[in-house]
């Protein structure tokens, strides 16, 4: 937006360059009151941030006003990707979305542009080149607020998959020489390697001879993840431990049958109760109730 | 050969136990069978236990080595138990499609002997002199 033709029609006196920033961030703090209520209006006619209470929302919006008239008086974004970062930590959790985070700093960025039309209204040739030196700063400051919202957010994702990760593949010792692992929600192939890996792992740390895999949880199985799973078996063989799958669902045991994985090396039993009882068969652990009554 | 040993066979009671200490190549793979199967014979081995904890790759050769002596040694008379394999041995054996194929596999060298309890003990004769203490 070129304003080299409008130049000459600037009055005699006018601020330099270098005074337009200034000037302008004197202007948003001398009606800082006015603005920012100006704004808290426009962001509840948007209907953004509802999951904030007014009192909430009254600080932030504060915050977030004084840092950005900061970044255009310091030129430095460093401060506000802090507070931006922090802000998005506390209210990710609240259910705040992208839109909403983009949309309420687009809406100060409009109403201070209009209040510096406001002011300028007189002097077109000044009011460009205050928007000239306002504008990219502005934008840069949409820009870092944003992604330092997608960042966080992206951090919190991947924090979560990876706690997902830890609690979805536990190896558990239920007795002496016999492991347990129950398989919880979707198999891939990455998944299915590092439950592999914790399993050879576990099998040597406990000194398994019996492994006990449940697939309850698992909502599908495909051919990929078959073969993993006879991957898995033929490894723990190797290290000496023999595998039982339990809980294959009706439906999955049909798609197993009907896509032709082979499965013959499998050892397969409905439940897991069957399992473990098989399980310590194999062990020669005979369980009985304390009554004397004989075990099934 | 000369330097240390990179495998060593043990008698211990009816069992052999072959320790493999370090990465053999095929040549040294292939003089190891021919030991161990003599030696089965000679010691009139009932079951064999190959150690292979030292190792952290096992290559087809030495996969396919292993399963001959299996089947070998069953001839011979003898059950053959392999142990120590590594997880992440286990896991690029299994990725690379190479199995024991017949040849059991157990933890470690306990296991392995209590295995050959199991499956050989039960078939070890017992023939008694008479009036022996039984």
């Amino acid at each position: 937006m070129s304003v080299q033709g409008t130049e000459t029609t600037t009055a005699p006196g006018a601020p330099g360059e270098d005074q337009l920033l200034p000037q302008l961030v004197a202007h948003l703090r001398e009606h800082r009151a006015r603005l920012r209520q100006e704004w808290s209006e426009r962001i509840q006619q948007a209907g953004l941030l509802h999951a904030m209470t007014p009192q909430e929302m009254a600080a932030e919006t504060t915050s977030v006003y004084d840092n950005y008239v900061e970044v255009l008086e310091t030129g430095s974004v460093e401060a506000l990707r802090r507070y931006a970062r922090d802000l998005s930590e506390r209210i990710i959790p609240r259910g705040v979305e992208t839109h909403e985070v983009v949309g309420i700093v687009l809406l100060l960025r409009d109403v201070l542009a209009r209040s510096l039309f406001e002011k300028y209204q007189r002097d077109f040739g000044l009011l460009n080149r205050v928007l000239d030196a306002y504008e990219p700063a502005a934008n840069r400051i949409a820009n870092t607020v944003a992604v330092s919202f997608v960042e966080e957010r992206e951090r919190v994702i991947r924090q979560q998959q990876d706690a997902l990760r830890e609690l979805s593949t536990p190896v558990l010792p239920v007795r002496e020489r016999l492991l347990i692992l129950p398989i919880i929600g979707v198999l891939d192939s990455e998944r299915a390697r590092q439950l592999t890996e914790q399993l050879l792992t576990g099998i040597r740390t406990h000194r398994a001879r019996v492994v006990v895999i449940d697939i309850t949880g698992v909502p599908e199985v495909d051919e990929s993840v078959a073969n993993h799973l006879v991957q898995t078996v033929d490894a723990s063989r190797l290290m000496g431990a023999s595998v039982i799958i339990t809980g294959l669902s009706p439906k999955i045991a049909q798609t197993l049958v009907t896509i032709g994985v082979d499965l013959s090396k499998m050892d397969t039993i409905g439940d897991l109760q069957g399992g473990l009882e098989e399980a310590e068969r194999l062990l020669g652990y005979t369980t009985g109730r304390d009554d004397g009554a004989a075990a099934p | 050969m000369t330097g240390p040993r990179l495998v060593s066979i043990l008698r211990q009671g009816s069992y052999l136990i072959a320790s493999i200490h370090t990465a053999l190549d095929d040549t040294q793979m292939t003089a190891f069978q021919d030991d161990l199967v003599e030696r089965i014979g000679r010691d009139r081995a009932r079951g064999v236990v190959i150690d292979v904890a030292a190792l952290d790759v096992l290559d087809s050769f030495a996969t396919r080595t292993l399963r001959t002596i299996g089947e070998v040694a069953r001839l011979r008379g003898a059950v053959t138990v392999v142990v120590g394999i590594q997880p992440e041995v286990a896991f690029a054996m299994v990725a690379l499609g190479m199995d024991t194929g017949s040849v059991h596999t157990a933890l470690d060298l306990e296991e392995g002997l209590a295995f050959l309890d199991r499956v050989v003990g039960s078939r070890r004769p017992v023939t008694t002199l008479r009036g022996g203490a039984g």
